[in-house]
C-alpha cells in the first residue's frame, strides 16, 4: 500500500510539469500583450517607451527559459506572485472569489446527493417498471439540459412568478455576502446557481447509483441474505447500498473537482464573481501569471482528487489491493 | 455435452432462418429498448430536419427583417422572431445542421484518434505506455474552457476551431477506456500468433486488435455526440464558438435571449428546448446501445 501511495505521488509530478509546459506555451501563443491592454486600454494612445518599461518590470522581456523557470520555481515554493493585470497578489485575488465558488460547489454537491441516492436506489429496485423509466428520463434530461439555459429559465421563472404574486419583479442579489453575516441574503443569491448545477450533477450520480446497485443486487451474497429471510429494506440498506456506493463516491469526487475549477458558464448566467469569471478575464487580459496559477490549481485539484478517490476505493473495498 | 443434445433442433435453426422483415425487427427492438427507440426517433427527426432545412422553411435564417422584430409566436412565425426579426423556428432547423456537423465531427475525430492511440499504447506497453498515459493525464486535467479560449484566441472563432477545441479533450477520454479493453485483448494468444506470423505492428493493431475493442468504442462515440453538441452550445453562448450570423443554438441564447427574457421569453425558451431534446435523444440512444453491447449490464 505505501509503495502504491509513493508511486502515485511520484506520478503526479510529470502530470503537473506537463500541464505547466502546456499552459506556459499556449499563453505565449495567444496574441495580445498585457501591458498594451493596461496602458492603452480601449484604443487610447500609449507611449511605446512606457509599454517597454512595463514589460521589463513584469519580467516579460526576460528570455523564455528564464520566465518558465521563474514560473515553475514560484509554484514549487508556493509563491504564486502578483497578477500582471491588477498588480495585487494572486492569492488575494483568488481569496476574494474562492469562498463563493467553494460554497456553490458544496451546495450543488448537497443537492446532488440528496436527489441522486434515493432516486438511483428506487430506480434500481424497480428496474424496468414505469418508476424506473421516469427516473431514467429525469436523469438523462439532467445531463441533456444545458445548465446555463436552466439558469436562464430559473431567472425568468422567478421574474414572472414574483411579478404575478408580489406585484414587482424580484431578482437574486448580485453582491456576495458571507453566509455568516447574512445567511438569508447569501442563500437568496446562491441557492439558484446551486440548484441549476446540482441537477446536472445529480443526474450523473443517479445513473451511477442505479447501475452500481443493479450490479450488486445480482451478487451471490444478496441471494444468501434473501434466503436467510432478511427484510428487503435491510438487504438494500445494509448489504447492497453500502457496497454499491464506491463508483458513486468516485463520480461525486471527480465532479466536485470540476466544480472547483470554476463554473464559467453558470457564473456568467447568474452574474457571479467567482473563480470561473476570473479565469476568463485573466485569459482575455493576457494576464499570464494569473492564468498560469489558476490552471495549475485546477490541475492539481483534479490530480489530487483522483488520487484520493483511488485511495478511498482501496479503503472501502478490501478486495482492491494495489501493488 | 449431453446437455447440448437435449436442446430441440429447431432452436439452433432459428439463427439460420431467413431474416425477419424490418418492421418486425423494429417492433422487437422497441419492446426491448423503449427508451433507446425514443432516442433513435429524436435523432432521426433531427437529421431529417437538418438535411431538408431549405425545403421545410420559407424564411431565410440569416437575413435581418426588422419589421418583424420580436414578434410573439403565432400563425406566421410558429415560434416567434428574435431581435433581428429572424424566424426562430427556421434558425432552429438550420441550427440542427451546425449542431450535427459539430457533434459528429468531434465525436468521430476524437474517438478514432483515441481508439488508435489507446490500442497502440496497450500493445506496445512498457515505457511508451507510461509516457503516453502521463500525456493523456495532462490533457484530461487541463480545463476545457482554457483550451477553448486558447484555440479561439490563436486561430480565431468559427466552426472549425470550435471542433478543434472540443475534440482535444475527447481523445484522452476515449484512449483511456479503449486502452483498458485492449490490455485484456493483448493477453489473448491470437495476438501472439499474429506476431509469430511476422505481421507488422501496424497490421496487428489495426486488423487484429481494433476490431475487438469496437463495443467500448461505439459506446464512447454515441456519448461524445451529445456531449459535443452541449459543449458547442456552451462555447457559443460564451461567445467563443460559432459566430453570427450562422444559426447555432447556443448562439441564439447569447446576448438577446437574456436581455429580452422578460418581454420576449420565446427567444430564450425554444433554443434551449432544441439543445436539450437533441442531447437527450443521443443519450437515450447511447444508453440503449451500451445495454445491448455490454453483456454485464443486460437485464436478467
Amino acid at each position: 500500500m505505501y509503495k502504491y501511495i509513493v508511486k502515485r505521488v511520484l506520478l503526479m509530478i510529470p502530470t503537473l510539469i506537463g500541464a505547466a509546459v502546456l499552459v506556459f506555451f499556449i499563453l505565449r501563443l495567444i496574441p495580445g500583450d498585457v501591458c498594451e491592454l493596461r496602458l492603452a486600454g480601449s484604443g487610447l494612445y500609449a507611449d511605446p517607451a512606457e509599454i517597454e518599461l512595463c514589460r521589463t518590470n513584469l519580467g516579460l522581456n526576460d528570455p523564455i527559459p528564464v520566465q518558465f523557470a521563474d514560473f515553475v520555481w514560484g509554484f514549487f515554493i508556493l509563491d504564486l506572485g502578483d497578477s500582471m493585470w491588477t498588480g495585487k497578489p494572486i492569492t488575494f485575488e483568488i481569496g476574494l472569489r474562492f469562498q463563493l465558488s467553494l460554497q456553490v460547489a458544496f451546495m450543488a454537491t448537497f443537492v446532488a446527493v440528496l436527489i441522486s441516492i434515493p432516486l438511483g436506489t428506487i430506480s434500481a429496485i424497480k428496474q424496468d417498471t414505469w418508476i424506473d423509466y421516469v427516473v431514467r428520463i429525469f436523469s438523462i434530461a439532467g445531463i441533456a439540459i444545458p445548465s446555463f439555459w436552466l439558469g436562464i429559465m430559473i431567472i425568468l421563472g422567478l421574474l414572472i412568478l414574483t411579478q404575478k404574486f408580489l406585484g414587482e419583479p424580484w431578482m437574486p442579489p448580485i453582491e456576495y455576502v458571507s453566509p455568516l453575516e447574512d445567511p438569508l441574503g447569501n442563500m437568496a443569491q446562491l441557492i439558484w446557481p446551486s440548484v441549476a448545477t446540482g441537477y446536472r450533477y445529480s443526474a450523473v450520480a443517479t445513473r451511477m447509483t442505479r447501475s452500481a446497485l443493479l450490479e450488486v443486487l445480482r451478487e451471490d451474497y444478496i441471494r444468501t441474505a434473501r434466503a436467510k429471510g432478511l427484510l428487503e429494506k435491510v438487504i438494500i440498506n445494509r448489504h447492497a447500498l453500502k457496497n454499491s456506493l464506491l463508483p458513486v463516491v468516485t463520480v461525486i469526487g471527480i465532479e466536485f473537482a470540476f466544480l472547483m475549477g470554476g463554473l464559467v458558464v453558470t457564473e456568467q448566467v447568474f452574474n457571479l464573481n467567482g473563480l470561473g469569471k476570473l479565469f476568463v478575464e485573466s485569459v482575455l487580459n493576457n494576464d499570464y501569471t494569473m492564468t498560469q496559477a489558476l490552471v495549475m490549481i485546477v490541475v492539481a485539484v483534479f490530480v489530487f482528487t483522483n488520487f484520493v478517490v483511488d485511495l478511498f476505493y482501496a479503503w472501502l473495498d478490501p478486495r482492491i489491493r494495489y501493488g | 455435452m449431453a446437455v447440448v443434445s437435449e436442446v430441440p433442433v429447431e432452436a439452433g435453426l432459428e439463427v439460420l432462418a431467413p431474416a425477419k422483415p424490418w418492421h418486425a425487427v423494429a417492433i422487437d427492438l422497441t419492446r426491448r429498448y423503449p427508451l433507446g427507440t425514443g432516442g433513435a426517433v429524436i435523432v432521426v427527426v433531427m437529421i431529417v430536419l437538418a438535411v431538408f432545412a431549405d425545403v421545410l422553411s420559407p424564411y431565410d435564417p440569416e437575413e435581418n427583417a426588422f419589421e418583424f422584430m420580436l414578434t410573439p409566436p403565432g400563425y406566421q412565425f410558429w415560434m416567434g422572431t428574435d431581435q433581428f426579426g429572424r424566424d426562430i423556428l427556421t434558425r432552429l432547423v438550420y441550427g440542427a445542421r451546425t449542431a450535427l456537423f459539430v457533434g459528429f465531427s468531434c465525436a468521430f475525430i476524437g474517438a478514432f484518434t483515441g481508439l488508435v492511440l489507446g490500442v497502440a499504447s496497450a500493445y506496445f506497453g512498457g515505457r511508451f505506455d507510461l509516457i503516453f498515459q502521463r500525456v493523456m493525464d495532462v490533457f484530461m486535467a487541463f480545463p476545457l474552457i482554457i483550451m477553448a479560449l486558447a484555440v479561439v484566441s490563436i486561430f480565431g472563432t468559427g466552426t472549425q476551431n470550435v471542433i478543434i477545441a472540443i475534440t482535444i479533450p475527447f481523445i484522452p477520454r476515449c484512449a483511456r477506456v479503449v486502452r483498458s479493453s485492449a490490455l485484456a485483448i493483448r493477453e489473448i494468444p491470437y495476438v501472439d500468433a499474429a506476431r509469430a506470423c511476422g505481421f507488422s505492428d501496424a497490421r496487428i493493431i489495426l486488423r487484429h486488435m481494433v476490431p475487438n475493442v469496437m463495443a467500448p468504442f461505439l459506446i464512447m462515440i454515441s456519448a461524445f455526440v451529445g456531449q459535443a453538441i452541449l459543449l458547442e452550445a456552451s462555447l457559443s453562448y460564451l461567445g467563443l464558438g460559432v459566430q453570427e450570423p450562422t444559426p447555432a443554438w447556443g448562439l441564439m441564447l447569447q446576448g438577446g435571449a437574456e436581455e429580452y427574457a422578460e418581454s420576449a421569453p420565446w427567444v430564450a425558451i425554444f433554443p434551449g428546448i432544441a439543445i436539450s431534446l437533441a442531447v437527450f435523444g443521443f443519450n437515450l440512444f447511447g444508453d440503449a446501445l451500451r445495454d445491448a453491447l455490454d453483456p454485464k449490464l443486460r437485464a436478467q
